[in-house]
């Protein structure tokens, strides 16, 4: 099957055309903002690191801004420095020059400060945007796309219906050559023997243990029941009763292939077919990872109504609560009806939301796009601020 | 797109689960009748089950698993009985358990 996509000189393909404002670390983050309310299309990636934290957490932050730079669904960057980071904008501006992509720094101290920077910036912009408002869509296969998967607010539709059909659409897009991603590592905590049987070498299986056991460290040495933080007080009000209940009912939305690698979080990965990449299951920090991942749409199930998307990747909302469907329809894309003991309803389900993906592939807005719900995502770092 | 077709009140994900999940707002003393592949079953319940919440195929006793999708979700923190409402209040984690950091794990 095919799609209308932007074909970058690089060969990646992209769903949307953004010129990207990047802030380096989160001082920038002003400027950024006000460039992009000047020019039209462009998109923001602004977040709360980049500065006074160990190394790891700089190497996080720079790995994932390089890959999100790289996204082909951004034209051209703009990169927005402050100038005394602790992070290199120098190291991340040629990161993204890798893919050969139009890119622009600017610095704020070496400028004079805020009002020139906004200045030579929106002038930066606004003839990026003038260049990428050339871009034609051209017809992809769907073997191209690399769909990212994730589920948030859940309650327990989402194990019943959103997520089942999610693993679904999952797995077709695998059988076409496409790839797909997904996360979470706190909700793989009681269903991780499932997804270890599905590794596809000893070696894939023993990272998926190993971020499983990292992460319930994490949660353990905080010294108290994990229960609250996840499941969230939410979760628990739609039914869900333990970790090991919502992680049963989060893991089918990665559908039933095998699982070809782990990658660190801000990694791109190498090759086609399903992937894990280890991150926690806040929003604003996994959202991050798969567009990091490169992925060009993303699949968000959400029984509460979780109601963001991403800056410039659209995020396709599905739910299985028809209540939340009602009352949230502004947020929510498709509703996939509880499945009453029938196989049968999740798979008509799955193959509508694959003919979803491919329309919001080709440019059909989503919920979250359309209300510009979105903006402020952030880099996951694991040690303190300092 | 929701259907008003007749809906079944309460699902049984797997053969071996001894807890449904409602798929209606139940009420105490509701008889609820469940259609799976392999067995019907009815259950009376002793609690009101909201939407989405659970309730007790069988008798659990204290400590035993509580099974859902075929898999253990936790520990039934008390004796729960046939028909009652299982959640937070009769099921506990086994698993992130910092606050029993130390003895059990």
């Amino acid at each position: 099957m095919t799609f209308m996509g932007f074909r970058r000189n690089n060969g990646a393909v992209g769903t949307r055309n953004f010129v990207g404002i990047i802030s380096t670390v989160s001082c920038a983050n002003d400027i950024t903002w006000a460039i992009a309310q000047k020019v039209t299309g462009c998109a923001t990636f602004m977040h709360g690191q980049g500065c006074c934290q160990t190394k790891p957490d700089l190497d996080i932050t720079t790995r994932t801004l390089i890959s999100l730079g790289q996204h082909p669904n951004l034209a051209a960057v703009l990169l927005v420095s402050l100038g005394c980071e602790s992070v290199s904008a120098d190291d991340i501006a040629a990161g993204i020059s890798q893919t050969g992509k139009h890119l622009v720094k600017i610095v704020i101290q070496k400028l004079g400060g805020a009002t020139a920077a906004i200045v030579e910036g929106t002038r930066h912009a606004e003839a990026m945007a003038a260049e990428a408002a050339k871009a034609k869509r051209e017809t992809c296969d769907d073997s191209e796309l690399l769909m990212g998967i994730k589920c948030g607010a859940s309650d327990t539709t989402s194990g019943l219906a959103a997520n089942p059909a999610t693993g679904q659409a999952c797995d077709m897009l695998i059988d076409n050559g496409g790839s797909c991603i997904f996360g979470e590592t706190t909700e793989f905590i009681g269903a991780e023997h499932i997804l270890i049987r599905r590794a596809a070498t000893p070696e894939v299986a023993r990272k998926i243990k190993g971020i499983v056991a990292r992460m319930e460290q994490r949660a353990i040495a905080m010294g108290a029941d994990m229960r609250g933080g996840q499941p969230t007080s939410g979760n628990i009000a739609g039914g869900l009763t333990t970790i090991e209940e919502k992680s049963l009912g989060a893991i089918v939305k990665g559908g039933t292939k095998p699982i070809q690698e782990v990658y660190e979080y801000g990694e791109r990965p190498l090759g086609k077919g399903l992937f894990i990449v280890d991150t926690p299951g806040r929003e604003p920090e996994f959202l991050t990872a798969p567009a990091a991942a490169g992925a060009q749409v993303i699949v968000f199930t959400t029984g509460l109504g979780a109601p963001q998307g991403f800056p410039f990747v659209p995020v396709i909302k599905v739910t299985g609560n028809p209540g939340t469907y009602q009352r949230l329809a502004e947020h929510i894309d498709l509703f996939v009806a509880p499945a009453d003991n029938a196989g049968d309803s999740i798979t008509r389900a799955g193959q509508r939301l694959y003919q979803e993906i491919l329309a919001v592939a080709s440019g059909k807005q989503t919920k979250a796009e359309i209300l510009n719900y979105g903006n402020f995502p952030n880099i996951f770092t694991l040690g303190p601020v300092i | 797109m929701i259907s008003n077709k007749l809906m079944q009140k309460a699902v049984i994900f797997n053969s071996n689960d001894n807890v449904a999940t409602a798929l209606a707002d139940l009420k105490a003393g509701e008889g609820v009748e469940i259609n799976t592949a392999y067995k019907t079953v009815l259950i009376t319940l002793v609690g009101a089950v909201p939407f989405g919440h659970k309730f007790s195929l069988t008798g659990i006793v204290f400590g035993s698993p509580v099974i859902k999708y075929g898999e253990v979700i936790g520990l039934a923190t008390t004796d729960i009985m046939q028909g009652d409402y299982v959640h937070v209040h009769n099921v506990a984690s086994a698993r992130g358990r910092g606050d029993l950091a130390g003895g059990e794990k």
